[in-house]
């Protein structure tokens, strides 16, 4: 028998108490009756009221929503039928145009800004929600496209065959086999995705005009100034929003592992 | 069949001509910007000049970039120190405790990286609450005043980066085949030996994956730099950003930008001949 | 004439430099069993993949009742495969993996429900409609992919190794099976195997593959019987190959010389013998003296004695199943296997013994080396 150290499990313990603590705090004080963070003074809603009334960042909580939801959905599209043709294709510029795609989260986002500020000027785009949702669509394409490829190289290709050895078209056996099993991964995917959008303020900030703001535009200027009692109350929100896609996916884990195992 | 040959390539077009324009194209632009003069109503003139690199290589921009490198590198050793550990140890637990582990890194790596530096920063404040807790422990007597300093900036780019260095090394460490461990210690290697021969060379790509994924965007990450440093830490990713809206220099700022994507791709390059990778291992 | 219901072509297929198929042709009738019997590796996969439709030869045509269909896609020929690992699809269940192809083809639900639960009768499986492939054995699996094949009637099914994967007794037991459903539906079967046994249990004709060409199509009994080369006599009937040259023929028998005894000079005694053993001729051998031959001759019907030209060094006793087995060493090296029933070999390891065999039992073939 090995001797038994308690010291891991403390580490592990202490890093993770660590990394809550700034989030606990926000969560904390989002109760404060009082302005500063430095002073308890009781429970209150109140900047919870506040956050709902002020228009501007629910405004921009909207913009947030709706750039999430259109990059994520042009994203996929590209990225699960880029994912499966490039998986059958034996072009020479396939490992290429591969590596290319993968660039926006693998450079530092603040090049991808800054390529995207000036060669959507140079092609005179209106800055807004078009520019948001391209700049978005190009860094949530690598999330999704590489959990489906994982998930296509794991899949059994006779399955396919399968499919059409019973009578069923190209086009047929992709939505019924190929697309279901891919599935958890496009989700999983899109669900990243959708996070990496709603977290975005780097590129964001350089690619709108200035009457189009994303959440975290908003939340940066407002935290770059000093405390702001409302910005708690919105984290919070936000990290309920989060908590709950984390449960969404290990609810999707979960349910294709059942299928594996039971 | 050829029917079938163009069903495949329109399958692939989106993704290739999406690529090409969004991605390529805009890269191309930056490079060719960089060489651009800016006129005198902040427009950018084509004329050929090397002036934007010759500005880079001033005093203040050349220390910029020094200071922004020794900071990725600084976060990137902390991370290693922090994180190695960290997914290593949680690589050893019991399945059901690696689910809730798992569970557990998850909420901060999915929490809004702004929404945690915000915490953060109430944290450091002076007279904030890590002030409270040392001057009530009795460590300190008056308020360190840490926000607004370099060691703020370091800690909150380890805080916004630890995740990244911890999954990446615990999902290697998982994979592990233990049996080698214990293989080679019934060989006669020491604990020690056998870390170092077996798991460590095992969990080296892990690692350097977390390695790429902290060193690389800590160069960017401008909105640290800005909430914990004040304007005291300016680091390449905040030049660019001033150079761009303020500034208006655009072509100095993508001259900017390709220097930081050369030394971005050198340093991704080494990863990939050090560990032999095609892709980030580990990523998800 | 008969008409065939399929008919293979000099079908040739290469991957990059190899040469997998290398020329075959095979027509075969309606509601015929077909074994297509071989070593891993030796084209019979790619084979029924064209035949499927999920590979295209490089030249060559498949003819399908009659109609040219080398190039239609898999989902455009009358042909169902069982595949080597069930390939189910594991997001639907049983029933929907069985509907699948009737659903394809926009039948009726009730139909569809019908024919369902009425071929999942046909492999026993009506008790497991609703659960999911993960969910079932290998033999259920099994059933689940026949079911999921037949169901769409089709002309020609093919199965790749279905047993494969399978314990002894399960793939008796499924032999049989599958042996009763083949005739009650009268569904042509191409099936692949590398298991003799298997090919001899259940086919009308076997066709013996070897390195992409077919070496002997015949029935079981008569590559059993009569195995027309070397692999064929090997790989179906577990023959021992003997090779010699022709000293003489007289009445339809030719004397073959095995080994010179001289050679042996010097060696024990016990190894001079003569050194040749009798092979009876038939017709379709044109044999003259002085002939390099090969002969098949199966275990079983070597035997030991003292009238024996053949002298060998016995190696290894042992008694596996029902069987006794020699392994006999001749003074060149070559090793002969005995077998027989039961336990009755009066011989010992280490010993000599003369061995030979009945003229009738040695069957020649065509030498592969």
């Amino acid at each position: 028998m090995k001797k038994h150290t308690k010291l891991p499990s403390i580490y592990l313990a202490l890093l993770l108490i660590l990394m809550y603590l700034p989030i606990i705090i926000v969560v904390v004080y989002s109760f404060n009756e009082n302005k500063l963070t430095a002073i308890w003074s009781g429970f209150s809603l109140k900047w919870y009221e506040k956050l709902f009334q002020d228009k501007s960042l629910m405004e921009a909580l909207k913009n947030s929503l709706m750039l999430g939801l259109f990059s994520c959905l042009n994203a996929s599209v590209i990225g699960i039928i880029g994912a499966v043709g490039m998986a059958r294709v034996d072009y020479k510029t396939k490992g290429v145009v591969e590596y290319l795609s993968m660039l926006p989260i693998m450079i530092p986002e603040i090049i991808l800004g800054m390529v995207f500020l000036a060669f959507f000027s140079m092609l005179h785009l209106p800055f807004g929600m078009t520019t948001l949702v391209i700049a978005h669509t190009t860094f949530c394409i690598p999330y999704i496209y590489m959990m489906v490829k994982a998930r296509l190289v794991g899949m059994d290709p006779s399955l396919l065959e399968a499919a059409r050895d019973l009578g069923a078209s190209e086009v047929r056996a992709f939505f019924d086999v190929t697309l279901p099993l891919i599935m958890p991964a496009v989700a999983s995917g899109a669900l990243l995705a959708f996070a990496m959008s709603f977290d975005d303020v780097v590129i964001s900030v350089l690619v709108t005009n200035a009457k189009i703001n994303t959440l975290p535009i908003k939340v940066f200027s407002r935290i770059k100034f000093g405390v702001s009692p409302e910005i708690n109350a919105l984290s919070t929100i936000m990290l309920s929003v989060t908590l709950m896609v984390i449960l969404a996916i290990v609810g999707i884990n979960k349910k294709t592992e059942g299928g594996k195992h039971l | 069949m050829k029917k079938k040959k163009l069903g495949l390539w329109l399958t692939v077009m989106p993704l290739y001509l999406f690529t090409l324009v969004f991605v390529v194209g805009p890269l191309i632009y930056m490079f060719v910007l960089s060489f651009c003069t800016r006129g005198d109503h902040y427009e950018t003139v084509m004329t050929f000049t090397l002036d934007n690199y010759k500005k880079v290589a001033e005093p203040v921009y050349r220390n910029t970039f020094m200071e922004s490198i020794k900071l990725a590198f600084t976060t990137t050793i902390i991370t290693i120190l922090l994180g190695y550990p960290f997914g290593y140890f949680m690589a050893k637990l019991s399945s059901s405790k690696k689910k809730i582990m798992m569970a557990l890194i998850m909420v901060p790596f999915w929490t809004s990286s702004l929404v945690r530096m915000y915490g953060w920063s109430i944290l450091l404040q002076s007279n904030g609450i890590l002030d409270k807790i040392l001057m009530g422990i009795g460590i300190t007597q008056k308020p360190l005043k840490l926000l607004y300093t370099y060691p703020a900036v370091v800690s909150g780019m380890v805080y916004a980066l630890l995740p990244f260095m911890m999954l990446a090394v615990y999902s290697s460490a998982e994979k592990m085949d233990w049996l080698l461990v214990e293989a080679a210690r019934d060989l006669g290697a020491s604990a020690w030996k056998a870390f170092w021969t077996v798991t460590w060379k095992m969990t080296l790509p892990g690692m350097m994956t977390g390695v790429v994924l902290t060193f690389v965007p800590s160069m960017g990450l401008f909105f640290v730099a800005d909430i914990l440093g004040g304007n005291k830490v300016p680091l390449v990713g905040n030049v660019i950003q001033e150079q761009l809206t303020k500034g208006r220099n655009w072509p100095f700022a993508a001259a900017l930008s390709v220097i930081l994507m050369i030394m971005t791709s050198l340093f991704i390059a080494i990863y990939r001949k050090v560990t032999g990778a095609k892709e980030l291992e580990g990523l998800m | 004439m008969d008409t065939f219901i399929l008919e293979l072509n000099d079908l040739k297929k290469n991957f990059g430099k190899t040469e997998v198929l290398k020329g075959i042709s095979l027509s075969v009738k309606q509601g015929e069993f077909i074994t297509l019997l071989g070593s891993s590796g030796c084209g019979k996969t790619t084979m029924i993949r064209i035949i499927a439709g999920l590979e295209q030869p490089d030249s060559g045509s498949v003819i399908l009742e009659g109609k040219d269909v080398t190039m239609l896609a898999p989902d455009k020929r009358d042909v169902n495969t069982v595949f080597q690992n069930y390939a189910l699809f594991p997001h639907m269940d049983v029933f929907q993996n069985v509907a699948y192809g009737l659903k394809i083809r926009k039948i009726a639900k009730e139909e569809i429900k019908k024919r369902v639960m009425e071929s999942l009768e046909l492999v026993q499986l009506s008790e497991y409609v609703h659960r999911k492939p993960s969910q079932l054995s290998g033999g259920q699996k099994q059933r689940v992919a026949i079911a999921r094949a037949i169901i769409n009637n089709p002309k020609v099914l093919l199965l790749d190794e279905p047993l494969g994967a399978l314990d002894l007794q399960l793939r008796r037991q499924m032999q049989h099976e599958l042996k009763r459903l083949q005739k009650k539906l009268g569904i042509t079967f191409i099936y692949i195997t590398h298991d003799q046994e298997e090919a001899i249990n259940m086919s009308d004709r076997i066709a013996v593959m070897k390195d992409g060409q077919f070496v002997q199509i015949g029935t079981p009994d008569e590559i059993y019987h009569n195995p027309k080369t070397s692999f064929a006599a090997m790989f179906v009937g577990n023959a021992n190959i003997v090779r010699g040259t022709v000293e003489a023929i007289q009445n339809g028998v030719a004397t073959v010389r095995i080994y010179y005894p001289d050679e042996q000079s010097g060696r024990a005694a016990e190894f001079k013998y003569t050194g040749t053993a009798d092979v009876k001729l038939v017709e379709s051998n044109q044999i003259q003296v002085g002939d390099a031959i090969a002969a098949a001759v199966r275990s079983e019907n070597i035997v030991l004695g003292q009238e024996m030209g053949l002298c060998a060094l016995v190696k290894e006793k042992s008694f596996a199943g029902g069987l006794s087995r020699l392994t006999l060493q001749l003074p060149d090296g070559k090793e002969i296997i005995a077998s027989c029933h039961g336990m009755d070999w009066a011989a010992e390891e280490g010993q000599f013994v003369a061995i030979g065999w009945n003229p009738n039992d040695a069957i020649i073939v065509k030498d592969e080396p």
